[in-house]
């Protein structure tokens, strides 16, 4: 608890340059040397495994994860061993299966430093949770007139359920600009907010450029026009420390499968007092108190917003990959896919013709480039025959390619297991890639 | 296992580097774009008819290499030819990029077989085919629209 709170002082020091770039900077301090990566790929079966018949260098983390042995033999377990369902039943297994349900919630709540346990909705992802927002909190709180602001750099899940809301209610969406960088410019965040500002809804890191927002000045900006503030942090949680009493923001969501955990699970972290007033989202079994076809009245919190039998497995499997993560330390995992991002940024402005997209003071270990000459499809096709995988496309955020004028991007994205090394194929992949087209 | 050079053969990359009958057409009669959601792929074909003839064809657009080669070997192979013919040109394409090549000719195919590698490649078959569904229907119907192969 002191840790936790020592280390939110140190980020809240110098507030100022942004979160995620000070979590980065005192993590590099920390302990690069002593980052064992190959005992970490030890720990993931499948990087070892052969693709096209070359070793998988697998540089698509902000799409996936892939995930530890640990985790796999937790949901094994689970289903040899502890299989039942939740909240229900007073016979042994179902109370196995919700002592570890209910344990994995504590987990979460104190990797990313909650309040309570109250505060920590599972759902299905990311998505899920900004969706449970928009329309839950959204329907009640958001009318006609008034204005939702999300930035330019955001992934179409953080733009479309605001499209459905803002649509429905008649209310306007604000589109906070980003500069060449692909920096959010924060002056014109800011005379974007106004009383009319009901929610702002920010990316913690963008999937498609890598950028790190200054999300706790941002939603410092926001909260003095009087608006409330959910980060998308699919990309934050990954890389960065998250202290969610310290951001100060209402809502935090992001999904299991982008940090080393199964698909299918997510968080929404809400404060206690708004998921309280907040009506239900889906009606069901779990999230009801009694029914009657007069009256039904609705469970306490989390509950209320869990409908259904949630998915165990996968809220098992993401405690096991948060533990794992902090096994190893996100400060330390932070400090060297900060390494991976400046040595592979160094390395990848060598290749003639390529050109990075998303040059941000702040950056995440994702690099999106584009090479003259070649259209990122046909990129990803040549590389995947040296076993490299890349993400090519838009990156589910098509507005950005618009705002930088190209149809598409690679990318590479790094996680906790990846190497300098993988780095260097990936630019020998490029060099393949010009000898095809030259 | 597939071969790269399979994909990228001389033809594609030579079509891709310098498309043929890649302009507008002032004087199309029919204007259809074809749009690929999932890589941004998006082009633009634009048909003379003669009556049953394909007076001139052209297109215009960017996307990756197999489809911006695809389009431009497509052009120079329907143009001239009777709707009916190119009919029969889209189903042998499509054939041959999906790997179902029973009965395909070599004659038959012509500068078409460069492509026969994409049925290796199944992530980039939409490439492929997206410049063919477009003039396809273009060629079925005089209104102007969009589309896709997502």
């Amino acid at each position: 608890m002191s840790a936790a709170k020592q280390s939110a002082g140190r980020r809240a020091q110098s507030a100022e340059v942004g979160v995620g770039a000070v979590g980065l900077r005192s993590a590099l301090s920390a302990l690069p040397s002593e980052y064992d990566v190959a005992r970490i790929r030890g720990d993931f079966p499948i990087l070892s495994r052969n693709v096209r018949g070359k070793q998988l260098v697998y540089l698509d983390n902000a799409a996936t994860t892939q995930k530890p042995q640990a985790v796999i033999d937790r949901i094994v377990r689970y289903y040899t061993e502890e299989n039942s369902n939740v909240h229900r039943g007073v016979h042994y297994l179902s109370e196995v299966a919700t002592a570890a349900y209910e344990s994995a919630r504590t987990t979460v709540k104190n990797f990313i430093h909650a309040r309570d346990e109250k505060e920590i909705v599972f759902t299905r992802g990311t998505t899920e949770g900004i969706n449970l927002v928009a329309q839950s909190w959204g329907r009640t709180n958001v009318g006609t007139g008034d204005e939702v602001v999300i930035t330019a750099i955001e992934h179409h899940s953080n733009i479309v359920p605001w499209q459905l809301l803002c649509a429905e209610k008649k209310a306007t969406l604000r589109i906070a600009p980003v500069n060449d960088a692909g920096d959010v410019i924060l002056d014109e965040f800011r005379a974007l907010l106004n009383d009319r500002t009901k929610i702002v809804a920010i990316g913690h890191a963008s999937n498609a450029l890598g950028t790190i927002n200054p999300i706790k000045q941002m939603i410092a900006m926001a909260h003095d026009a009087g608006a409330v503030v959910i980060v998308d942090g699919a990309q934050g949680v990954p890389h960065l420390p998250i202290d969610a009493q310290d951001l100060g923001c209402e809502f935090y969501a992001f999904s299991g499968h982008k940090v080393y955990a199964p698909t299918g699970i997510g968080v929404l972290y809400g404060k206690e007092a708004i998921l309280d007033a907040m009506p239900p989202w889906q009606g069901g079994g779990d999230m009801i108190l009694s029914v009657t076809f007069e009256k039904t009245t609705y469970n306490a919190l989390p509950y209320k917003f869990e409908a259904g039998t949630p998915n165990i497995e996968g809220v098992i499997g993401l405690a096991t990959a948060l533990d794992y993560v902090s096994g190893v330390g996100i400060e330390a995992i932070a400090a060297h896919e900060h390494d991976l991002e400046r040595y592979a940024t160094r390395r990848l402005l060598e290749v003639e013709g390529l050109t990075i997209i998303g040059t941000a003071k702040a950056k995440a270990s994702v690099i999106s480039f584009t090479l003259e000459g070649v259209h990122p499809h046909d990129i990803g096709t040549i590389l995947d025959q040296e076993g490299i995988a890349i993400r090519t496309g838009h990156h589910c955020a098509q507005p950005i390619m618009l705002r930088f004028n190209i149809p598409a991007t690679g990318r590479a994205s790094f996680g906790m297991y990846n190497t300098r090394e993988e780095a260097d194929v990936l630019v020998s992949g490029l060099k393949k890639v010009i000898e095809v087209f030259r | 296992m597939p071969e790269l050079q399979d994909l990228y053969q001389q033809i594609i990359l030579d079509h891709n580097k310098n498309p043929r009958n890649y302009r507008e057409l002032p004087n199309a009669t029919r204007k259809v774009e074809g749009y690929n959601p999932l890589c941004g792929d998006h082009y633009t074909v634009f048909l003379e008819l003669d009556g049953e003839t394909i007076k001139e064809i052209a297109f215009t657009g960017n996307g990756c290499a197999i489809s911006k080669a695809s389009a431009s070997v497509m052009s120079t192979t329907v143009k001239g030819k009777t709707r009916e013919e190119a009919e029969r040109y889209f189903d042998t394409f499509h054939r041959l990029v999906t790997g179902d090549r029973t009965g395909l000719s070599t004659d038959e195919l012509g500068r078409l077989a460069a492509f026969s590698g994409v049925s290796e490649f199944p992530a980039r078959v939409k490439c492929a085919s997206l410049a063919w569904h477009t003039l396809r229907t273009a060629l079925e119907n005089e209104a102007k629209e969009v589309v896709t192969t997502e």
